[in-house]
């Protein structure tokens, strides 16, 4: 029997009946890493013993007749910047090359309570700040669809790791769209979920603000579990949101009745690959099948989204990185004059070009004589950012966009432009600086074979109405279907 | 809003962020800082004169919670990570003059 390729629900359900072990599910994805890791290189860290064990113990479990939880046997990759006891955090630094996370973070608690097996750390732009994955002090990912292609990022290597088939889900982080282009790159579902709705304790911080956990999956139903099994209030993280969590699972195959879908053409000009926009029109056009609206919606100050980020990201960054200081934890330089010289030396040592990048960025946008004309200005604008989704949201139930404004683009490509990598975020950067959900869900390939994505956003805490909304489009296409041919 | 940053000023940020950069760094970072300062001067075309900053997007105020006693890491797991330690303190260069 199959089991490389199944989705989690149809893996559980096949564990259940009792034609396949959790043992059987582990050892088949750890095959199928075996053999494809040395092209796609999505991981950091694989932790074969550590998985069989934890499958082992399912097994064990089903046999005794014990209660299971919703992930029983069900093999997760984890983003590298997540803190999770027994296996490495390195947030793809060499600064925390050696670092062991004593504690495990709020989502791995979780997913070790719903016995979920926890198959290694998946490989990222340097502390998530990225769009394509090259910036890992360790390896460049590939795109499984075609290897000279970047995955996208930061959460380049969870997304890769689902599309070639290494294990059905992953978890990811968006700060910016980090979750969402990577899916869209790679043809998978992933979802940034509203800020607040899972705990970002044990999540290494980049932009405190924006930081958002997801989940990443072949399909919206598999990305329902997931993120049934991660959201919710955690006491340790003050901006989680204390509202319960609805079963994200149980009303998904519900269409949304007179769904309104609001669409901003107007930022769909220059930059916008005519296959991404064909792409877009036609899930548009499927949806109005459907029976949905689709209705042109303004959102004048989108446009300025790409400014107020990469002041307000940096800048968080800047302060939140200042705890890499070489005492308490990560690298300590070997040559230096005092003590300051020492932070200094570890800190250059330490962190990768994008990183210091950002958080001179942020330094200097928060200094004396810049905070006002910078910091303080991009806060104003993320309001007028967010002021604009709600009033759209006053019109329409989700709004549509492309996720990206091309396929994956070349490893390498924007090597020496980080400029025009960040443009590229112009679709998803708005999310976050407003703090409301979006997915991206595959709809399409361009003429090369590449996957292209439909990112669907919605009002704050609208997961539910967002999963059901991509959930009607998903059961009319086949895209998920198509996976990549691999070794 | 200047929008460009000399080689100075880039050295000067670089020391208030503690970082040791190379002196291609700071050529490199000299310009491609400019090239993103310019970028987000953009920004100057908007009236912000009467809009509130928005800090946070879930706008929550004064959580607080009861000031209990809690189970907390072990001193031996917590230096587990340090660069250098004593078994009890996370060790540093000498700060002080030893006169």
């Amino acid at each position: 029997m199959s089991i490389v390729g199944l989705s989690a629900v149809d893996l559980l359900e096949t564990m259940r009946s009792g034609d396949i072990s959790a043992v059987d599910v582990t050892t088949a994805h750890l095959d199928v890493i075996a053999k494809r890791e040395p092209e796609v290189h999505a991981f950091l860290h694989i932790d074969s013993d550590g998985a069989l064990a934890q499958a082992e113990v399912v097994d064990r479990k089903r046999k005794a007749g014990g209660t299971l939880g919703s992930l029983a046997g069900i093999p997760v990759a984890i983003k590298d910047v997540i803190c999770t006891v027994g296996q490495p955090t390195t947030c793809g630094s060499k600064m925390l090359e050696n670092y062991r996370s004593p504690f495990d973070a709020y989502v791995i608690e979780r997913l070790r309570a719903a016995d979920a097996v926890l198959i290694g750390k998946t490989n990222l732009d340097e502390f998530a700040m990225g769009s394509s994955t090259e910036n890992s002090a360790y390896q460049p990912t590939c795109n499984p669809w075609d290897l000279s292609k970047t995955p996208g990022g930061s959460s380049g290597g969870s997304a890769a790791a689902v599309a070639a088939e290494m294990v059905p889900l992953s978890l990811g982080t968006d700060t910016g769209g980090s979750i969402r282009q990577p899916a869209g790159f790679c043809g998978i579902v992933g979802m940034k979920p509203t800020y607040g709705r899972v705990s970002r304790y044990g999540l290494v911080a980049f932009a405190s603000s924006l930081d958002q956990i997801g989940p990443m999956a072949h399909d919206t139903r598999d990305a329902a579990l997931l993120l049934e099994a991660i959201a919710g209030h955690d006491r340790r993280d003050t901006t989680s949101i204390p509202q319960p969590v609805p079963s994200y699972s149980a009303n998904l195959e519900e269409p949304l009745k007179d769904l309104k879908i609001g669409v901003p053409f107007q930022h769909f000009g220059e930059g916008l690959d005519s296959e991404v926009s064909d792409a877009v029109n036609a899930s548009l056009d499927a949806y109005q099948q459907l029976g949905a609206t689709v209705v042109e919606i303004s959102l004048p100050y989108l446009s300025y989204s790409v400014a107020a980020y990469y002041l307000i990201a940096p800048s968080e960054a800047s302060s939140n990185l200042a705890r890499y200081d070489g005492v308490h934890y990560g690298h300590r330089a070997k040559d230096f004059d005092d003590l300051i010289d020492m932070y200094a030396a570890s800190r250059g040592e330490g962190f990768g070009s994008e990183v210091k990048r950002r958080i001179m960025l942020g330094t200097y946008a928060l200094s004396a004589g810049y905070y006002d004309a910078y910091y303080l200005k991009a806060l104003k604008v993320r309001r007028l950012i967010r002021n604009d989704f709600d009033k759209a949201f006053e019109e329409v139930d989700i709004i549509a966009s492309p996720v990206s404004p091309t396929p994956a683009f070349n490893l390498g490509e924007f090597a020496n432009d980080p400029l025009a990598m960040y443009l590229a975020d112009i679709f998803t950067l708005s999310g976050n600086l407003a703090g409301i959900p979006g997915m991206s869900i595959p709809a399409g390939f361009s003429s090369k074979g590449l996957p292209i994505g439909l990112q669907l956003q919605g009002p704050p805490l609208s997961e539910d109405k967002l999963l059901r909304g991509a959930r009607m489009y998903e059961r009319e296409s086949d895209w998920k279907q198509k996976r990549p041919l691999l070794s | 809003m200047t929008e460009h940053i000399t080689r100075d000023e880039v050295l000067k940020v670089a020391h208030l962020a503690r970082l040791k950069l190379m002196p291609e760094e700071v050529d490199q970072f000299t310009a491609q800082l400019s090239n993103v300062l310019e970028y987000v001067s953009r920004l100057d075309e908007l009236d912000t004169e009467n809009v509130e900053p928005m800090a946070h997007a879930v706008e929550l105020s004064n959580v607080f919670r009861e000031d209990e006693i809690s189970p907390s890491i072990p001193i031996a797991a917590a230096l587990l990570n340090s660069p250098k330690t004593d078994g009890r303190y996370f060790l540093v260069p000498q700060i002080f003059d030893a006169e």
